[in-house]
């Protein structure tokens, strides 16, 4: 009978000391989210974000952040969309299992493994210097594609793969074409979960330094084209903070930065929940 | 006729498409080799991976003290991850109310989400200064990095771990119970077990992540290229050494930083490919 | 392609005329397990053939190669014999599997609605085809919807998704979507396994009118409704196909025994 007790008894202990770590965890969370949030929020007024910094950031706002970040990620999304849907389509629709599409899967897994910084020395030794494109929201945008590249793949992998067969059988037989499902048929159904997929990528390279410290560069002005140097917020924040020129300048930046990855979760997961629902 | 010629077509730019994600791999393998590898062979690869003394400037290009810091702050961000990992991943597939798991869940994701550089902020904020006041040193340490990096790389393992879970047939767990064993019984003695391929997988990958983690480590970490005698010593990892001087390296030290980078490469391919192997021959039992 | 000497439907003692589709000694295998052995089979032009016999006799596997889409199955082979539609070999190697698709249209077991509107299911086969034209696509819509018995209770909501349609609408709206592409052949796959009596009903009705304008393949494993629908049934069994006649002949004074047997329930 004590036997019996003492194992109920540590069953409890287990069950709660899995309970504290899942508390534990999202402690952390909120304590992240609520020192950047608290100090950060005030900081963030219009002028704050439609103003360009001054004194090296020590005042002003971070307008130039923010369509420096906007112009690499947009440039970035542009790139990685159609390669990774592409691919999607590709390995879905077009083949079956081989020794090719095991390669282009593990060569796809590989690269979502690689370190930022290692496609930061890439991007500056390829696009900065080999293509001479310099540091620019191109070699910045480009080096941000490859990155996502892997996460809008598998992302429009599993959205294509649960569109169900009959469409497709109904598809073909119409007479239609093996293209003509694919952009009549399948990508329709597939949209919410490929655009999750963006979506995630997007929030990968918003918060991004790393590999585009090196690509994009970090100058203070607006960029005027594609060639343009650029600095993003993620970039900003860094130097802001490592520099420690102004710490409510940097909270507010921080800011900026949690809530729009606040935001861009939120909208994954609402994605997410749709495409579920419309496919179940 | 001209329709099936346009089929033909569209089936080759998106193959070329596919192959795109391979073809990137490749390039970045090549050029980071073809930048550092030169030097690596040329001053012998023992001067970097067995040399003590980083001063690339005046020929030192000793990588170990880097290695090794690297190697230290990855163990022990597993120390502080892989128990508070692992046991979300199992409270995430096993203990929590559906309505739980579903808040829980978009919480790590969210967690995941969040920047490396606000990771390094939050660290020189509150746990550099705690370690400062309360433990001795400069406070930007090995300890200050593992502690961050633990809590970075948590959704990375959490979320593989609890798929490898999830993954172990349902008749396993309750044939244990139905013999008489608590659930906690069951998870540990029968689960846990029967999932090891997988969760030995999300640390491997964990792993790899804290390996190449960069900006955060940079914040925290103090940057001091020696080797750590104590936790609470400052050091430099493999990635902070790039970050660190990539602004303003030029020539020989321009290479030795992208030597530095073939090291990582290298380090990061075999952690991922172990990792790899062992998921697929983990589904295969 | 050569034009049919011939086309109307076999009268009894007059020389047979060239089918319509000619199945001839067709042999297909799934991953080397053979499905079809040697079957060889007429469909005439304008008549109503069934195909009768119980499960995993190849029926679903000789109307998928009648209109191609066996090619998309993985792992399925001819590996001897052909489909002949008109005279030409659908195999052939200038065949183009789409044309083919349109002459030979096909119902599938359970309804296959695309997630679009019911007018957009309809159309999809024309606009796929090459026609842009909104009011000739409306035309094409009406006649598909009124052939297959749904116009009357679908003509005031045609641009509602098809899938809020009853299972019976359904499948209905998948006989329209065939229609629409006004094939020459019309395959049926158990159309009406799955669906209750009055949308079964409703069916057949669809389908005792649509004998008047097209050539029909009817593949259905309940004897009564084979006997009731058709001009000629064919009794197929573990791939082989066992007999074909008039559909009044095979009923009542089968060939073979094992017809006999099928039909008076004694195994299937």
């Amino acid at each position: 009978m004590t036997r019996w007790i003492n194992v109920e008894v540590r069953h409890r202990i287990i069950v709660a000391g899995l309970w504290s770590a899942a508390a534990a965890t999202l402690a952390v969370l909120a304590l992240i989210i609520g020192i950047v949030l608290w100090n950060g929020l005030p900081m963030i007024t219009w002028s704050f974000l439609l103003e360009a910094p001054k004194e090296m950031g020590r005042a002003g706002g971070i307008f130039p952040a923010i369509v420096g970040t906007v112009a690499v990620t947009l440039l970035a999304i542009i790139v990685a969309t159609p390669i990774g849907v592409g691919s999607a389509v590709y390995l879905t629709e077009y083949t079956s299992e081989s020794f090719l599409t095991r390669v282009i899967r593990f060569g796809a897994e590989c690269l979502s493994g690689i370190p930022s910084i290692i496609f930061g020395l890439f991007g500056f030794i390829f696009f900065v210097i080999q293509l001479r494109m310099g540091w620019s929201v191109m070699s910045g945008g480009l080096t941000l594609a490859v990155m996502i590249l892997p996460t809008i793949m598998r992302t429009a992998e599993e959205a294509v793969k649960s569109v169900p067969e009959s469409y497709r059988e109904a598809s073909f037989s119409t007479g239609a074409t093996r293209w003509q499902t694919v952009t009549q048929v399948v990508l329709p159904a597939a949209l919410p979960g490929i655009v999750t997929g963006i979506v995630l990528g997007i929030g990968r390279g918003v918060g991004e330094t790393a590999a585009v410290i090196f690509t994009a560069g970090s100058s203070l002005h607006i960029p005027t084209s594609v060639f343009s140097p650029a600095r993003t917020m993620a970039v900003h924040f860094y130097i802001l903070a490592r520099e420690g020129l102004s710490m409510p300048h940097a909270y507010g930046t921080a800011a900026v930065l949690v809530i729009l990855i606040l935001a861009i979760n939120v909208t994954a997961n609402w994605l997410m929940l749709r495409f579920r629902a419309k496919t179940s | 006729m001209r329709a099936r010629r346009g089929e033909a077509l569209i089936e080759r730019v998106l193959l070329f498409l596919a192959l795109s994600a391979v073809a990137m791999l490749g390039l970045i393998a090549v050029f980071i080799f073809l930048q550092g590898l030169p030097i690596m062979l040329e001053h012998g690869p023992g001067s970097f991976l067995l040399g003590m003394r980083w001063a690339p400037t005046k020929g030192g290009f000793g990588l170990l003290p880097m290695i090794l810091s690297s190697v230290i702050v990855t163990l022990g961000a597993m120390v502080i991850a892989v128990p508070l990992g692992l046991a979300c991943a199992i409270f995430l597939s096993e203990i929590a109310p559906r309505r739980v798991a579903n808040l829980v869940r978009p919480a790590i994701q969210l967690l995941a989400g969040i920047p490396s550089v606000v990771f390094g902020f939050i660290g020189i904020l509150i746990v550099v200064p705690l370690i400062r006041n309360y433990l001795g040193g400069p406070g930007l340490s090995v300890l200050a990095a593992t502690i961050i990096l633990g809590i970075m790389v948590l959704p990375t393992l959490i979320s593989i771990a609890e798929d490898a879970i999830e993954a172990v047939p349902k008749p396993y767990k309750e044939g244990a119970m139905a013999l008489g064993c608590t659930h906690s019984q069951a998870i540990f003695g029968v689960m846990l077990p029967a999932a090891r391929g997988g969760i030995l997988a999300a640390i491997i990958l964990a792993m790899g992540r804290a390996v190449g983690e960069t900006m955060a480590v940079i914040m925290v970490i103090g940057n001091a290229a020696i080797i750590p005698q104590s936790p609470l010593d400052p050091a430099r990892t493999l990635t902070s050494n790039i970050a660190l001087e990539m602004g303003y390296a030029a020539g020989e030290h321009q290479k030795a930083l992208f030597a530095t980078g073939v090291v990582l490469f290298v380090f990061i391919m075999i952690l991922n490919s172990v990792a790899t192997l062992r998921v697929v021959r983990g589904d295969r039992r | 392609m050569t034009m049919t000497v011939g086309d109307a439907k076999p009268p009894g003692g007059s020389p047979e005329p060239r089918p319509k589709v000619l199945v001839d000694r067709l042999s297909v295998e799934y991953d080397g397990t053979p499905a079809l052995k040697g079957v060889t089979l007429p469909i005439f032009r304008g008549e109503v053939l069934a195909i009768t016999g119980p499960g995993r006799s190849g029926k679903t596997t000789l109307l998928r190669t009648m209109n191609r889409l066996i090619d998309r199955t993985r792992g399925a082979k001819v590996v001897d014999g052909t489909v002949r539609l008109d005279d030409s070999d659908v195999f052939d190697a200038d065949a183009d599997p789409c044309l083919i698709r349109r002459r030979i249209g096909m119902v599938f077991a359970l309804p296959t609605p695309l997630p679009k509107s019911i007018y957009d299911n309809i159309a999809f086969g024309p606009r796929v085809a090459g026609t842009r034209d909104s009011d000739r696509l409306d035309e094409i819509v009406e006649k598909a919807l009124r052939d297959a018995v749904l116009w009357d209770e679908v003509n005031a909501r045609l641009h509602d998704p098809a899938l809020r349609l009853s299972g019976g609408q359904q499948q209905r709206l998948c006989i329209a979507r065939a229609l629409a592409q006004q094939p020459e052949v019309l395959l049926l796959d158990e159309p009406c396994s799955g669906l209750d009596p009055i949308s079964t009903l409703k069916i057949e009705e669809a389908l005792s009118a649509l004998k008047r304008d097209y050539t029909i393949v009817l593949v259905s494993h309940n004897t009564q409704q084979a006997a009731r629908a058709s001009d000629r049934t064919a009794f197929l069994l573990m791939g082989e196909l066992v007999e074909h006649g008039p559909t009044g002949q095979v009923f009542t004074n089968p060939r073979d025994t094992r017809t006999a047997d099928y039909i008076e329930g004694r195994f299937g």
